[in-house]
Parts: C-alpha cells; sequence; structure tokens
C-alpha cells in the first residue's frame, strides 16, 4: 500500500537531488536549468500527494499553475544562457566569476 | 461562488495597469525609433493614473475578494500607490541614461510595467497562488531586464545569476507552501490562519513550511547567508534596472513577508520559531552587509551591501511580532527605497554615453563640478548612516524603540554598533565629494528635470527627518487597520 508518506519521501528525494545538482554542480549550467526544473516537479508531487490525500482539489490547481510559470521561466533561463554564450563563448560554472569581492 | 461586479472595482489598479501596458506593448510595434519618447511618456501616464485608482476604491477594513485570492485594505491601497510613483519616479530618472545604451525601447517599459503589476499582486494576495503568481511576474520581468543590455558579458553574467538563485529561491518558497498546504488542507491565508488556531494543522509539517518559507524570504530579501546574488545583481545589471530593482520590490517583499508570516503564520507558537530564524538572519545580514561594504570600491556595489545591512534592520524590527514593530518595520522600508532611489538616481544622473559614474573615485571633485548634487548626495548619505535631521535616523530609532520595548537589548545594542561601522563607509563618500582632489573629468548634469526630481527627493529626505510624526502615525495607522494579528 502507497500512503502519503511514500510520496512525501520520494519528493523530498527528488528535492535534495535538485539541490545538490545545483551547489555540486561546476561544469554546466544547463545541468543547473533541468535541476531548477526537477526542483519545481519535487514541489508538484507534494502538492498532488497533499491533495488528493486531503481529497481537496486546490492543491492540484496550484500545480498547473506552477507547471505553466515553470515553462515561462525555463524559457527566460534559456534565453539568458544564449546571451551569456554570446558575450563569453562559455556555459562553464568556473569561467563565470567577472564580478567578485 | 458570486462573481460579484463590485470585486472588479476593487481590482480596477491592476486591471487598469494590465490594459495599459498590452496597448504601450501593441502600440510600441507601430511608432518609429524617432518617436520612442512616446511609449515613455505613456508608461509615466499610466503609472500615474494607477497610482491614483487605489485611493477611489479602497476599504478602510479589509475586505477578501475574488473567492479569497486578493484582500483590499488601506495598506494594500497606500503601498500600491505609493509603488506606482516610485517606478514612474524610477523612469523619469533613467530616461537619459537609457537613450545612448540602447535600452530606451518599448520591451524595456513594458517589464517595468509587468514588474509593477507583478507588485501589486503580491501586495494584494490573500492566497498561496496570488502570492506566487505575483512573485512570478516580477521576477520574471526583472531576469529579462536584468540582461536587457545583450552585448555585456556583465549583466548577462548577473542575469544568470540573479535566474538562478531567484528560480531556487521560488523552489524552496512552494516547498514550504506544500508543506503548509498539507498541514492546513487550506491555501487560502484565512483559512490557514483557522486550522492552525483550531489545532488542526500537524505541528511538525508546519514547522517543516515555515523553514523553507523563511529561506525563501531570505533569498528574495537579499539577508545573509543567502545574499550572494544581491551585490553580483546589483553591479552587473544597467544602472537603471539596479534602481528599480533595489526600491519598487522591497516594498512588494515587506507586504509579501507580512502577509505570509505575519497574517498566515502569525500564531504566538509558530511566531516562536520564525522570530528567532529571523533574528539569526537579521543579525548576519547586519554585521556581514556594513563590514563587506567598506572593502568596495564600486559604488553600485557598496550600495549593495549596505542595502543588505538595511534588510537586516527591517528583519530586526519583523521579528518582534507586534503591531508596533511591523510598523517601524514599514516606515524604515517606506523611508529606505527613498534614499535608495536618491543613491542610484545620482549615479543615473552623472553617467553619459561611455562613462558609468559607478566607481567611488568618479565621485572625487563633485563639490566643486556639481556642489548641488554633492549636498543631495551627502543627505541621501546621512540618511542612509542615520545620522539626524534626515530620516534615516528616526527609521533606525523607531525600530530600535519597538525591540527595547520588548526587552531585546542585546539585538539593539548589536543593530546600533553594525550602524556605527556603516557611518563610516556612508562617510567615506562624502570625504571623496568633498575632499578629494578631482583627477579625472568633469561632473556637470545637463539633464534638468532629473536633477529638479533629485532635488525634491534628497530635500524630503531632510523634510520627513524634520517632521517625521505624521508618517509614523500613518503607517501605525495602516498596520493596525490592516494586519489581522492575533
Amino acid at each position: 500500500m502507497i500512503t502519503l508518506s511514500h510520496y512525501l519521501i520520494l519528493a523530498a528525494i527528488l528535492f535534495s537531488i535538485s539541490i545538490a545538482g545545483i551547489f555540486l554542480n561546476r561544469k554546466n549550467i544547463i545541468i543547473i536549468l533541468m535541476s531548477i526544473e526537477l526542483m519545481l516537479l519535487a514541489v508538484n508531487i507534494n502538492f498532488v500527494a497533499f491533495s488528493h490525500f486531503l481529497g481537496d482539489l486546490s492543491g492540484q490547481i496550484f500545480v498547473f499553475f506552477i507547471l505553466t510559470v515553470a515553462a515561462a521561466e525555463a524559457a527566460i533561463g534559456l534565453a539568458i544562457l544564449v546571451v551569456l554564450f554570446r558575450n563569453l563563448n562559455t556555459i562553464n560554472v568556473d569561467d563565470i566569476g567577472e564580478m567578485r569581492g | 461562488m458570486d462573481f460579484q461586479l463590485l470585486d472588479l472595482y476593487t481590482l480596477a489598479p491592476e486591471i487598469f495597469l494590465l490594459m495599459g501596458v498590452s496597448v504601450i506593448l501593441l502600440l510600441d510595434l507601430f511608432i518609429s525609433e524617432k518617436r520612442r519618447n512616446v511609449t515613455f511618456f505613456l508608461s509615466l501616464i499610466v503609472l500615474i493614473i494607477t497610482s491614483i485608482l487605489p485611493w477611489l476604491f479602497y476599504d478602510a477594513e479589509p475586505r477578501v475578494i475574488m473567492n479569497g485570492l486578493i484582500v483590499s485594505d488601506a495598506l494594500g491601497a497606500a503601498l500600491k500607490s505609493f509603488l506606482c510613483v516610485l517606478i514612474a519616479v524610477g523612469l523619469v530618472y533613467s530616461k537619459n541614461y537609457l537613450l545612448p545604451r540602447g535600452l530606451h525601447r518599448g520591451e524595456y517599459f513594458s517589464l517595468t510595467l509587468f514588474a509593477a503589476l507583478g507588485m501589486m499582486v503580491m501586495i494584494s494576495s490573500n492566497h498561496f497562488l496570488s502570492l506566487y503568481l505575483g512573485l512570478e511576474l516580477l521576477s520574471l520581468s526583472l531576469y529579462a531586464m536584468v540582461a536587457l543590455q545583450r552585448d555585456s558579458g556583465r549583466s548577462s553574467e548577473a542575469a544568470i545569476k540573479y535566474f538562478i538563485l531567484g528560480a531556487i529561491a521560488s523552489g524552496m518558497l512552494l516547498y514550504g507552501m506544500s508543506m503548509i498546504y498539507g498541514a492546513t488542507g487550506n491555501l487560502n491565508i484565512e483559512a490557514i490562519v483557522f486550522a492552525i488556531l483550531t489545532g488542526d494543522a500537524d505541528s511538525t509539517l508546519l514547522r517543516l513550511g515555515v523553514v523553507f518559507l523563511i529561506v525563501g524570504i531570505g533569498f528574495k530579501l537579499g539577508a545573509v547567508p543567502f545574499h550572494m546574488w544581491v551585490p553580483d545583481v546589483y553591479q552587473g545589471s544597467p544602472t537603471s534596472v539596479t534602481l528599480l530593482i533595489g526600491t519598487a520590490p522591497k516594498i512588494a517583499a515587506f507586504a509579501f513577508v507580512l502577509r505570509l508570516l505575519a497574517e498566515a503564520l502569525g500564531h504566538p507558537s509558530l511566531h516562536q520559531d520564525w522570530s528567532q530564524m529571523l533574528t539569526v538572519l537579521a543579525v548576519a545580514s547586519l554585521v556581514i552587509g556594513n563590514v563587506v561594504a567598506i572593502a568596495q570600491t564600486n559604488f553600485k556595489r557598496m550600495l549593495a551591501y549596505s542595502t543588505i545591512a538595511h534588510m537586516g534592520f527591517l528583519l530586526v524590527g519583523f521579528m518582534t511580532g507586534s503591531i508596533t514593530g511591523y510598523s517601524a518595520s514599514l516606515f524604515y522600508v517606506l523611508t529606505y527605497v527613498l534614499m535608495a532611489l536618491g543613491g542610484f538616481g545620482v549615479i543615473l544622473l552623472l553617467a553619459r554615453d561611455g562613462f558609468e559614474a559607478e566607481e567611488l573615485s568618479d565621485l572625487s571633485g563633485l563639490s566643486q563640478s556639481n556642489p548641488w548634487c554633492a549636498f543631495l548626495l551627502m543627505i541621501i548619505l546621512f540618511s542612509m548612516a542615520g545620522i539626524p535631521p534626515t530620516v534615516g535616523f528616526w527609521a533606525k530609532l523607531f525600530v530600535i524603540q519597538a525591540i527595547v520595548d520588548l526587552g531585546y537589548v542585546g539585538l539593539a545594542v548589536l543593530a546600533v554598533m553594525a550602524s556605527l561601522v556603516g557611518a563610516f563607509y556612508y562617510l567615506r563618500v562624502v570625504k571623496i565629494m568633498y575632499f578629494d582632489a578631482n583627477e579625472s573629468s568633469d561632473a556637470t548634469v545637463t539633464y534638468r528635470t532629473g536633477l529638479a526630481i533629485f532635488g525634491v527627493n534628497g530635500l524630503l529626505l531632510l523634510g520627513l527627518g524634520l517632521f517625521p510624526g505624521w508618517l509614523l502615525s500613518l503607517c501605525e495607522s495602516l498596520i493596525e487597520s490592516s494586519v489581522r494579528t492575533f
């Protein structure tokens, strides 16, 4: 029997993977963008699971909005990435640090 | 599910602004490059009308509309109106900066107005969904604006940093919201309050949610240890965008924190938890912000660290969880944005084609080449440092008074010491302006309108410092009438 806590643990694991992906990754900004998407999906699992077990629909409606915003966010993120690549000719995380202090 | 016509009247400012942006966005396509001023003036007109509308339809008592998504109250009306005026003044400051940098385009103005719309939704939300959507509308517009100067490596670097850390913050906030939804079974702020009061809410889940919310709020406000993006974004963005990021969103963030923490999670048992976390953030921000600012040579970066320190002060007032604390914080944020407006405004005025005026050394000898500008900037810096008779002194005093009344003497002492450290780097700028010889170019300002606005801005800080009483009583009455505390 799959209970609420199973879903919550799955979401927590996905969320942790995404955080690790953002902070440990030293190679590629695209991986960071993927991690951000994963983070939002982990939240979606949380919302849907709660919504189902509470018998309340508003959580699932919230998920629709999160998905839409995530799409817009990915569009802007990739656009910024293209601008960055044109200027610096790299998307390596370690090479992006002109401003420090 | 009744959909009353009256609700739409209450939403008039938002609806008008949305229609205005859509019209501007379309109209701009048919305007030739030479007549781009039309877009600029239309944006100003839309903002000014939007700033009047909240006063025509506001409710003295909080009234929940749109099936619980939006709350209409006096605080919301006041903040929305102030916010629109602030953004309009920011646009006037930026006019001559935008032209030579190729930023004087329709996108710039429509993105500014969309950001304003997002902030207005945040200010009057009564539901996690509207809070989140308002926040994202604001953030997505700002990410795009930071990257708008497409040929600048610095601004695209700033944009990607802002984007990534902003997205993490949204993720954290959403995770926290999902936990609170799970604990209380509701997304509506009033229903959440009810669930917590009746004891239906699962307290472990609720606390977990609060932790994630605080992390998200910390990121958005730029409080230490979630401040990494602030200096880079402030330095890397075009100065006009820095001005926008450094002013109006702080007001929206204040309202956001007020709705989330004070209204939804203000129950004494939860307040204990979040006030401790906020205290840690506040202390770290005050110390790190003020100390690291000393080492900066770039004026914009220095102001970024000073923002971090000011956000620390804001959180100090907030952690008390009392009406006096919230009013002191409101007073602080309202006066702080006026100082930030002037601080970034002067960089915009001094900048020319090919000269950014953003290094501290660029200000040397300003008192000889432009005594009026130097005097006004001195007032602004004194106000940031908290030296009487400027309004910054009262802002700090009210916050400290609020926490001393509740017995947090140690925190008050620390806040004062941090401000003393802060006074050093503000006064250093004054020293550079008045006592350092002018090495490089002259700092003439040809933009008359900007100079006039700058004069009003600086003298307003002095005037409010001489008569702070009415603003404080206004803040107190707004908080008392609008915040539904326990």
